[in-house]
Parts: structure tokens; sequence; C-alpha cells
């Protein structure tokens, strides 16, 4: 394999291991308010991706750092493209962050449901956000032959970029709800795994149909071969979910996303930025990509660091893999005059 | 205004926005680090106190960071795509390295800090901080690489295919002299921030516990007192450090952007001795150099330039001089130069911006360190000041260091336009790379679009920034309470010494889950 192919799988990885694990907690938070009915249950679910959340997001920010650092051909034209809603992205993104902080920093009932709120809009603005420009660059974006977009502000928002967004959120929705049964205890833990019971077929079909398309386009016979293990793997999940087994269901449904990414990378491979103007304006890795020499330092940085990431993620992920219960007097469920304490 | 206009001011704005968390988490996160092994090694409940208060305002302050760093991360993509595919080969890299080995290493242990309490051992508990604060160590060094490759170009090589810097060796770009430079000057000026909280926020909160007549015996007490001693110590140190990197900056730059500093002091010819200028008058706004004139001292700016009362330094009509022979004097008629193709550059920087944000980014440091020395003096020997003109002028001075910080960045990324990659005077100059600001925007955006985002992002941080200090000042008025609210009585929530866990976990667990959660969630 030469470097621009594996910075090219480097940089799937990344993205594949932020919609896996960002996507369960934009998933909790999407499901707020559909499982969490009492504030007890909300803070529960909240507490559930407490610790994690923060860290998920850096592999956003990773992965937008590692198309830059190896593609910026790729950066310097999927971003501008797609300028403005990009831009709503961030807004949610940052709406979402300072929620989950300032949300427990003052008690009033009030303040405590506004803030959930921002929480639930700035996830789904950015599931749907971050989802819509993946399927921009995997199915098309107006792009012509120096890479500028062709069109108004919005040019880039077509059928693709809606598929991405409708799949990346569904799919996490799902997530967040087998998430939830596998840490959570109670009626939380009960309505998620109802929820997943009845949408996890249904939730599957954009994103198969994301990867089903780029693979129509681009696909080899490898890829087509993980596009069948990703369809197959929704019918695993609902079946153990149907049967209340947490634990297989959790990991088939991360098998879906997986071979799915698999699928949609892949198929599109070497192309990074595909143009629905004219095939032969689509961006491809050779043209995309930095010298052979920065590769190589990337290489070696990140053969260095890549595991003692995972090594340290990884701990923390059991360092806080007890189940967790709702507790009916929890310090803020319904307070309304309870003191910020030091 | 144009695109690129639009542009630079989205840049600048949310750029020093997300300057002002930065230092403050920097800053405080080595605070931080001290009080908490303090409180691990003494077991002393003042320094849990001291952790858990300023840890909380920490952590107020770090997701405003994260959440405006954020857009930092897309922002050169975004508005700046030219300048992306111009530096990419070294630029992203860099970018790319800080997320990787510094941004992981902070979110992650930040994470297991905040919902630590009670649940893992102390000294893993610990560990822990002292990660996440070195994660934002790392952090700030690879970002200044980043931006101090663009003042000073190294390492790289141009291809002539395609007319960009290719690495060559990456080495020279991490040990850059100056990121090395400005790193040390940016992370004491961090502290400078931090420190001036500490002892903004201890002295009112020693005045109005003596008003109230408390006793100056209990741990509140303590806590109050030992954040004023730490932070005034803390601000005389790092100011003196701040001087002497400071210094050896300006020495480099008259080196590598001698127009950025000689604008700076307002220095109009090359002068051998060249006289320091104290304060500027005249029209510094219009921009010509002669039409300014200042109160001076003769010989210093020749010492801090070079180190002796002697050597000539050149002034800015020379250096314009010489760049309009070495850069051109009009920009290329070129598309690429959009409205500037066939304009006359103008070299020199805004004079008022360089001159007087240089100024105010001393002053305010000098400003601060003296609060800091007040307040030493004004507690020692187990004194309270009662002055409300000295205690509430520190609780105002907490703002001098973060305008300090704001004024350096300006100062520092002003001082270097024309140019968005300045050349390296050390290379030939055929071999340099260099890349004018006016190149740099994104081709293929309107100037609506950048407006929109400029008036969005703006509004939203505005916002933010409203939440945000209500917050603070919410939290810092109630001071250290304990878990019901009151004003530290004697209970204390620091559970079992010998108990090996922090507290919250075992035995103690069910009687103060509120005041673990409250700090997590
Ligand atoms: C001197 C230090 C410094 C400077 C010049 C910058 N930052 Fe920063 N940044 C930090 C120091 C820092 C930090 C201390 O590491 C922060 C602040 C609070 C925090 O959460 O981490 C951070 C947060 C932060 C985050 C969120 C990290 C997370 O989720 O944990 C991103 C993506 C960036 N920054 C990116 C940037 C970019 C692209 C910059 C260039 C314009 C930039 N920062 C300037
Ligand atoms: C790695 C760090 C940084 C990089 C790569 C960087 C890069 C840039 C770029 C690309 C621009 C736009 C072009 C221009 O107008 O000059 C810019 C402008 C600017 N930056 Fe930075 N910057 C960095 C850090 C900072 C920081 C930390 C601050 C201050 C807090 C800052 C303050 C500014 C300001 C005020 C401008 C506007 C200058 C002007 O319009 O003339 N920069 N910088
Ligand atoms: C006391 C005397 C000081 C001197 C002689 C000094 C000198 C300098 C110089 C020459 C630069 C420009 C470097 C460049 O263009 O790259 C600079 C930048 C800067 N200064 Fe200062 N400074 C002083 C005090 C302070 C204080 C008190 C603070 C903050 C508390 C501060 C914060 C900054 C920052 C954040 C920058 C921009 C980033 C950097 O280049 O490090 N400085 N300083």
């Amino acid at each position: 394999m030469d470097l621009q192919t594996l910075w090219f799988a480097a940089v799937a990885v990344l993205w594949t291991g932020f919609l896996l694990l960002e996507g369960f907690d934009f998933g909790v938070a999407a499901l707020l308010p559909v499982i969490g009915r009492r504030p007890a249950d909300r803070h529960l679910m909240l507490r559930s991706i407490g610790p994690l959340w923060d860290g998920n997001e850096v592999w956003l920010i990773t992965a937008v750092g590692a198309v830059f650092a190896a593609f910026p051909g790729w950066y310097a034209t999927w971003l501008p493209a797609l300028y403005l809603p990009f831009v709503l992205v961030l807004f949610g993104l940052i709406i979402r962050a300072v929620a989950f902080e300032w949300r427990h920093s003052h008690h009033t009932a009030q303040w405590d449901s506004t803030w959930t709120n921002v929480i639930v809009t700035g996830s789904l603005i950015a599931a749907l956000g971050v989802g819509a420009a993946l399927g921009g660059t995997t199915l098309g974006l107006p792009i012509d032959g120096d890479g500028t977009r062709v069109g108004g502000a919005f040019a880039g928002v077509t059928w693709s970029a809606v598929l991405g967004g409708v799949a990346v959120l569904a799919y996490s929705m799902v997530h967040g709800a087998v998430f939830l049964a596998l840490k959570t205890e109670g009626p939380v833990r009960l309505a998620a795994r109802a929820f997943a019971r009845r949408w996890s077929l249904v939730a599957a079909v954009p994103l198969l149909a994301w990867a089903g398309l780029v693979q129509l386009r681009e696909g080899t016979a490898v890829t087509a071969v993980l596009w069948l293990v990703a369809a197959l793997a929704v019918l695993v999940t609902w079946a153990s979910i149907r049967v209340d087994r947490e634990g297989p269901a959790f990991t088939a449904w991360a098998v879906v996303m997986l071979a799915s990414a698999a699928t949609i990378f892949g198929a599109v491979h070497p192309v990074v930025v595909v143009s629905f103007i004219d095939p032969a304006f689509d961006v491809t890795i050779a043209e995309a990509s930095v010298s052979d020499y920065t590769l190589t330092v990337m290489t070696w940085a990140a053969g260095f660091g890549l595991p003692v990431v995972l090594g340290y993620q990884a701990w923390t992920y059991w360092v806080f893999r007890k189940r967790l219960t709702a507790d009916p007097e929890t310090p803020h469920a319904d307070a309304t005059e309870e003191p910020v304490r030091a | 205004m144009d695109v690129l206009d639009v542009a630079r001011w989205q840049f600048g704005i949310t750029t020093v926005y997300h300057f002002m968390m930065v230092p403050l988490t920097i800053g405080l996160g080595i605070l931080l680090v001290v009080m908490h092994t303090m409180w691990v090694r003494t077991n002393k409940p003042e320094w849990l106190r001291m952790t858990r208060f300023w840890g909380r305002i920490y952590l107020i302050n770090f997701v405003l960071g994260v959440a405006t760093g954020l857009v930092q991360e897309f922002q050169f993509g975004l508005a700046w795509s030219e300048y992306s595919r111009f530096v990419g080969d070294v630029f992203g890299s860099l970018l790319a390295l800080e997320a990787l080995l510094a941004f992981f290493l902070e979110s992650t242990f930040l994470g297991l800090w905040i919902f630590g309490w009670g649940r893992i051992p102390k000294k893993v508990h610990l560990a822990a901080l002292w990660a996440a604060v070195i994660g934002s160590i790392v952090s700030a060094y690879f970002i200044i690489a980043a931006n101090s490759w663009m003042q000073h170009p190294v390492g790289v090589v141009t291809n002539d295919a395609t007319g960009r810097p290719e690495q060559v060796d990456f080495l020279a770009v991490l040990t850059n002299n100056t990121a090395l430079a400005a790193f040390s000057h940016a992370i004491v000026g961090a502290l400078m921030v931090a420190a001036a909280l500490l002892v903004g926020i201890g002295l009112w909160h020693l005045r109005k516990r003596r008003l109230a007549g408390l006793s100056p015996e209990d741990v509140d007490h303590a806590v109050w007192r030992r954040s004023v001693r730490i932070g005034g110590w803390a601000s005389l140190i790092a100011f003196v450090l701040v001087a002497i990197t400071g210094d050896y900056q300006a020495k480099l730059m008259y080196q590598q952007q001698p127009l950025k500093m000689s604008s700076a002091e307002a220095l109009c010819e090359t002068e051998a001795p060249a006289p320091f200028s104290v304060f500027a008058f005249g029209k510094l706004g219009s921009n010509e150099c002669d039409d300014v004139h200042s109160w001076t001292v003769p010989a210093l700016l020749s010492y801090l330039a070079h180190g002796d009362f002697t050597t000539a330094v050149p002034g800015v009509n020379d250096l314009q001089e010489a760049y309009a022979e070495a850069y051109g004097a009009t920009y290329p008629d070129d598309p690429s130069f959009g409205d500037k193709a066939g304009e006359p550059i103008d070299y020199t920087p805004l004079l008022a911006v360089t001159y007087w944000n240089f100024r105010l980014m001393i002053g305010m440091g000098m400003l601060s360190a003296g609060v800091a020395a007040y307040a030493l003096w004004s507690t020692r020997r187990g004194r309270v000041p009662t002055s409300k003109i000295g205690v509430y002028g520190s609780l105002l001075a907490v703002g001098a260091p973060f305008v300090a910080n704001a004024t350096g960045w300006i100062f520092t990324e002003m001082g270097r336009q024309p140019f968005v990659v300045h050349p390296n005077p050390d290379v030939p100059r055929e071999d340099q790379v260099y890349f004018f600001t006016a190149q740099a925007v994104s081709p293929g955006v309107s100037a609506a679009e950048v407006w929109t985002s400029l008036i969005a992002l703006t509004l939203v941080y505005g916002a933010l920034a409203v939440v945000e200090l209500w917050l603070i000042v919410n939290f810092v008025r109630r001071g250290v309470t304990t878990s019901d609210g009151a004003p530290t009585p004697g209970h204390t929530p620091e559970g079992d010494p010998d108990d090996d866990v922090t507290p919250g976990s075992a035995s103690t667990r069910r009687a103060d889950d509120d005041d673990v959660l409250s700090f997590a969630y």
C-alpha cells in the first residue's frame, strides 16, 4: 500500500471512530425528549455520556485535522463548498458543548430544561450536519475543475447531503438506545430497549442506501461483501435486541457502522471529493495529498500516538463501565433552589 | 468590505475570543495541579477546597475553550482555502498532531478527573489532572509552532512544479527558534492571567469575611489567603519571565521581521544609536511614518534590539523601500489576488495598531504585576486588607493580563501584514517561501456568506460571554460551600483521611454523592 492510500485509510478510520463513538452520545442526546420522561431519567441519560462525550468529540477534531494534514486539497475543496452548512454544524457543536457544562452549573427547573433542550438541538444539528457533509463528499458536490463550488451558498446541500444527514442521525439514535440499554438500569433501560426493538430495522435503511449508492458507482467485489456484512449485522442487531441480549446487539450495531463506512470509503477510493458536475473534476488522493516526506513523518507520529490514545480511551470506558441507576433523589432532579457547590 | 476584509475580521474576532479562554485554561491548570498535589500530599482540607473551587471555574472556562477551538479547526478551510492549499504540507500536520497528541490527552483525562472523584484511587485521580494539564501545554506548543512557521518559515523548500513549499525537515519546524520564544512567552503570559484571578477573588473574599466578622482561623480563611499568596508570587515570577522571554522575542523579531518591530517603535529613519519611543503623538493613524513624533529615551532601542547602545536600527521608511525592492512594489496582476491585483503594496503594518498594542501588552503586564505586589504586601504576616480601592482595584485588574494577551497576539498577527506567511530573511531571496494575505482567502465563497457567519458567530459568542460571566460571578460570590450549602461550618467534605480514595467513596459515598455529582453533572 502506498502512503497516500495508507493515509486515506487512516482518515477513514478516524471518521468511522467518530461516527461510532460520538454516534452514541449524539444518539443519547437526541433521545432525551423521547425516552427521558422524568427529570431523573434525563439526568441519568446525561450522566451516562458525561465523562465520554468530550473525548469522543476529539475524534472529529482529529479527523478534520488529518484531512488537512494529509489531503489539504480535500480540506480546501470540501469546507468552502459547504461553507454555511459547516458553520451551522459548528453552532450545533458549540451550543451542545457549553450546555453540557452549564446545565449543572445553576439549579432551577427552568434552567435545567432550557439547557436540556439546547443539548438536544445542538446534537441534532451536529449529527445531521456532519452526516450531510460526509454524504456530500462521497456522493457528489457541485465542484468545478478548480475545486470551487458552482452555485449559491446552499448548492452543496443536495439529496446526497440529505441522505447522509438522515443516515447518521437515524443510526445514532438506535446506537444511543442500545448504549443506554447496556449502561443503565430501570425505566430508561426498558424504554431504550423498546425503542431499539421498534426502530433498528428502519434506522439502518438510509445508511445502507448511502453505502449502496457509493457501491453502485465505484464499488469492488470486496466492498460489495462489506455491504452485505452491514446488512446482515442489522438483522443480528434486531434479533438480539428482541431477545434482550444487549451486549450482542451493541456489538452487531457497531459492525453495521464499521462495515458501512468501510464500504463507503473503500468504494469511493481514490476519490476524496466527488463532483457531480463532471467526474473529471473529482478530487483524488494523488491531487489532494501532501508530500511523501510529510506523510512519513505523520505515519511515525500516528503509529506511536494512536495506540496510546486507544489504550487510555479504552481504559476510561472501563473505569466508567458500571451500570448507572436513576436516583429518585438525584440532587437536581427537580430542584428549584439547590445551591451550587464547590 | 470585500471578502478578504470580512474574513480577516472574522478570523481576528474568533481567534482573540478563543484566546480569552486559552490562557486561563493553561495558567489555571498549572496552579490547579499544584493545589491538588498539595492536597494529596498533606491532606489539609483547605487544599481540597481550593482544588474544588478553582477546579469548578477551570471547567466552566475550559468548555468554552473547547467550543471556540472547534471553530478554529475548521476556519482555515472555510474562509482561507488558498492559504490551506499553500501551507498544507507543513501546517496541517501540526494541527493533526496537536489533536492526536494533546487534545485526546486533555479531554479524556479531564473527563476522568471530573467524574473520578470518589471512583478511582486518589493518586490515579491526581495523575489524571496532571495528564490533562500537560495536554493543554503540549497543545499550546504545537499550535504556536504552526503559527511561528507562518512568522518564520523553516524546514521547507519550494516545489517548482506546484509553486508551494514542501517540508524537508520536520525537526527544524519543531525547533524553530521563533516557536520556542513565542511558546515560552505565551505560557508565562497565561500564568499571569490565572494568577491575577486568584489574587483578585482571594482579596475580595478575605475582605468580605473580615467585614462580616468571620473567624480568620477557619478553613475558608486559609483557602482565600493561600490563593492570594500563591497568585501573588506566581504573578510576580511570571512577569519577570514574560519580560525576559519578551525581550528575547523582540531581538529575534529585529532579525526576522524588522518592519514589525520598527513600526511598533514608530522609528521612521534608520538611526545609530536608535532612541526608544515612550509616547508617540502626531498622526499615527495616517500611516505615514513622518507624521509621527515621540518622546524618546536616547539609545535605548539599540539596546533592546541588539544588546548594545550603539548599533543602528533600521527605520520604517528604509525598510519599506527594501521590502518593495525585494518583493515588488505592486501585487502581481493575477486573478488570484482579487481586487488587489496590480495595486501597490504597503509593507508597513498599521502603525497605530502595532505601536499601541505593543505598549498596551507591556503596560497591562506591569499593572498586573503591580497589583500582585500590592496583594502580597497587604497580606503579609497574616494581615487582611480592608481598603476598598485596593481590593476592588485588584478585582478590576483581573482583566489586565487578558488584555495583555489579546494585544500581544494582535500585535504579532497584524504586524506581519501584508504577508500571511512572512519570508524568512535567513534564506537567500530566491529560495524564500512567502504568501500574501490577499491571496489566501477562499475564492468560491461570497462576501455575503462570510458576513452571515461573521455576524452569527459574533452574536453567539457575545451571548456565550454573557452567560459565562454571569455563571462565574455567581459562583465566585457564593465562595467555597459545603454539602448543605451553608458557607463552611465545621463539616469538611474530605471524608476519612486514611481512606486511599478520593472523597465520596465507599463509606461516605451516599452522604456526599450530591457533592460529587454537582462537581460532575
Ligand atoms: C497558546 C495556546 C493556544 C492557541 C494559540 C490556540 N489554542 Fe486552541 N486550545 C488551546 C490552546 C491554544 C488549549 C489550552 O489546549 C484549549 C483551550 C481550552 C481547551 O479546552 O483547550 C484549546 C482548545 C482547542 C480546541 C478544542 C479541543 C478539545 O476539544 O479538547 C481546538 C479544536 C483548538 N483549540 C484549535 C485551535 C486552532 C486551530 C488554533 C489556531 C488558530 C488555536 N486552537 C489557537
Ligand atoms: C496557530 C495559531 C494561529 C494561526 C495559524 C493564525 C493564522 C492567522 C491567519 C490565517 C489570519 C488571517 C490572515 C490575516 O488577516 O492576517 C490571521 C489573522 C489574525 N490572527 Fe492569527 N493565527 C494564529 C493564532 C492567533 C492567535 C492565538 C491570535 C490572538 C488571540 C491571533 C490573532 C489574529 C488577528 C487579530 C488576526 C487579524 C489580523 C489582521 O486582520 O490584520 N492569531 N491569523
Ligand atoms: C514585559 C515586557 C514584554 C515584552 C518585552 C514583550 C515582548 C513581546 C514581543 C516582542 C512580542 C511579539 C513577538 C512576535 O511578533 O512574534 C510579544 C508577543 C506576545 N506577548 Fe509579549 N511582551 C511583554 C509582556 C507581555 C505580557 C505581560 C503578556 C501577557 C500577560 C504578553 C503576551 C504576549 C502574547 C500572548 C504575544 C503573542 C504570542 C507570542 O508571540 O508569544 N506579553 N511580546
